[in-house]
């Protein structure tokens, strides 16, 4: 049986490998590891991955865990479609 | 816009907690809850709790759910489901959307009680088919009636892992084995004496290496770990499994919190990363309040006490409760939570919640 991929991000489909490369050329926060490999990108925006890309760079850095926790937070919070922001930017009030 | 004198969002037990506590005494309440049925956890827990009587001991999860309902409706409370908040601006207006929706609205106060995700691991395979997490075993058992598979691996022998291997024994699986990383079980000794009698191995000081088959899980390589967690080479054993449920804690689901601008923490015994907040549930943007696995995994109980407890102090500030009442409110509340902090495992919750407290207070600039 082919061994398979140790994936962290699965949104963005990132390995354990890409993260640790990632890590190794300087990207020791969550934001830069973001703008290198895409990890916390997708669909959950980081909810599932944020902790174990943390782990990985206070593994491979000498950035501590909580340190490494500390990323930007952008809304929406959770998957929303073009259509109904530019709905709520419009104001559709209730 | 629509504007309520309090807006709660997560409608587990934390949520519902606040918004009959605030409803009750009086004031404008919307709940929204992403998923399509309230409750949160509740609704997958078919065991009966124990305790006390003032906390539902014998009572099964989900009746405590219905009950909760119940309560609420005659709290006039607005509950929208099927909603996510997703966003929450400067100007304190909060965006929520359904499927083909999406709207604002503005609360005087807001109670976050947005709960917890479940944390995962990295292995190869950690994505074939058959690889869930214990919630997620939850929800197909428990609500959906459907057996994730015939034969389950467990990583994590905390509280939920136990019941959830004693629960996929009760849908008819069998669980292979329990992997624990600590040199002990890590939950409460009566349900692993549950799953233990009914001859499920706990294997202590293992882990998870790999997970493997062609198109979905056939079988788990497990291994043994020393004290510092570090693999033993040649300890390697093939489990013949079709499911793979890890459950390896909860992280609190704070990004609503940190997008309001809550000062963070950090406190690794109750989950990690959390909005800084006092006895009451207040955090340090005003008219923000927190409550349940948000503010520290804890258990439903303490999180519906929190989640009551914040309530008062919301309808309390509104004006709807005399300091009397709020006061005596406050005090059956702290006593039942103070009560639940107790023995060996709620100590050191406990203590963890203090130095929080403790915290805020310092950042707030008033000392203890
Ligand atoms: C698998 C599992 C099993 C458990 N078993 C037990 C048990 O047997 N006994 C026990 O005492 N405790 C158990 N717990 C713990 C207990 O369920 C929790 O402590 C308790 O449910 C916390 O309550 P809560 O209201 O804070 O969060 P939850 O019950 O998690 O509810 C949070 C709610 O917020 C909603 N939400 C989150 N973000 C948003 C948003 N942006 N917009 C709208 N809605 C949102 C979620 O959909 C969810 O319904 C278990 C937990 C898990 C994960």
């Amino acid at each position: 049986m082919e061994r398979k991929n140790a994936y962290v991000c699965r949104c963005e489909e990132v390995t354990q490998e890409e993260i640790i490369a990632a890590i190794r050329a300087g990207d020791t926060t969550l934001d830069a590891v973001k703008r290198r490999t895409r990890a916390g990108m997708g669909f959950c925006q980081g909810r599932t991955c944020r902790r174990l890309v943390a782990q990985l760079i206070s593994a491979y850095s000498d950035v501590p865990f909580d340190t490494a926790l500390e990323g930007s937070v952008r809304m929406p919070v959770g998957p929303l479609s073009l259509g109904l922001i530019a709905d709520t930017a419009g104001g559709t009030e209730e | 816009m629509k504007t309520y004198d309090v807006i709660v969002v997560g409608a587990g037990p934390a949520g519902l907690g606040a918004a009959i506590e605030s409803g009750k005494a009086g004031a404008s309440v919307l709940l929204a809850d992403e998923n399509d049925q309230p409750g949160g956890q509740l609704f997958k827990q078919i065991h009966k709790f124990f305790g006390s009587h003032d906390h539902y001991a014998g009572t099964r999860g989900f009746q405590i759910g219905q009950q909760l309902l119940e309560e609420a409706a005659r709290a006039h409370v607005e509950i929208r489901l099927s909603t996510r908040v997703w966003g929450i601006f400067e100007d304190g207006t909060v965006s929520a959307c359904t499927e083909d929706e999406s709207f604002r609205c503005r609360g005087t106060w807001l109670i976050l009680a947005t709960g917890a995700t479940e944390n995962s691991l990295v292995f190869p395979g950690n994505t074939l088919p058959g690889v869930i997490t214990a919630g997620a075993a939850q929800t197909m058992v428990n609500l959906r009636h459907v057996r994730p598979g015939s034969r389950a691996v467990v990583v994590g022998s905390g509280n939920v892992g136990l019941i959830v291997s004693y629960q996929l024994l009760q849908a008819g699986m069998d669980v292979a084995a329990i992997l624990e990383a600590a040199p002990q079980v890590t939950g409460y000794a009566v349900h692993a004496g549950k799953v233990r009698r009914a001859g499920v191995p706990v294997l202590c000081s293992h882990t998870v290496l790999e997970a493997r088959g062609e198109r979905e899980l056939e079988e788990v390589v497990v291994a043994q770990v020393d004290g510092q967690f570090r693999l033993i080479p040649g300890t390697e054993e093939v489990i013949q499994a079709d499911t793979l449920c890890i459950s390896v804690g909860l992280t609190p689901r704070w990004e609503l919190a940190a997008l309001c601008g809550c000062k963070m923490d950090f406190c690794g015994p109750l989950g990690g990363r959390l909005p800084l907040h006092s006895e009451t549930l207040e955090t340090t943007c005003p008219h923000v309040l927190v409550a349940g696995d948000l503010s520290g995994i804890e258990e439903a109980s303490t999180a519906l006490d929190e989640g009551r407890l914040a309530g008062v102090h919301a309808a309390a500030a509104l004006g709807l409760l005399s300091t009397a009442e709020s006061a005596e409110r406050e005090r059956e509340i702290q006593s039942r939570i103070a009560a639940l902090r107790q023995g060996a495992f709620g100590r050191k919750r406990q203590t963890s919640k203090e130095q929080i407290w403790s915290r805020y207070h310092q950042h707030q600039g008033g000392g203890l």
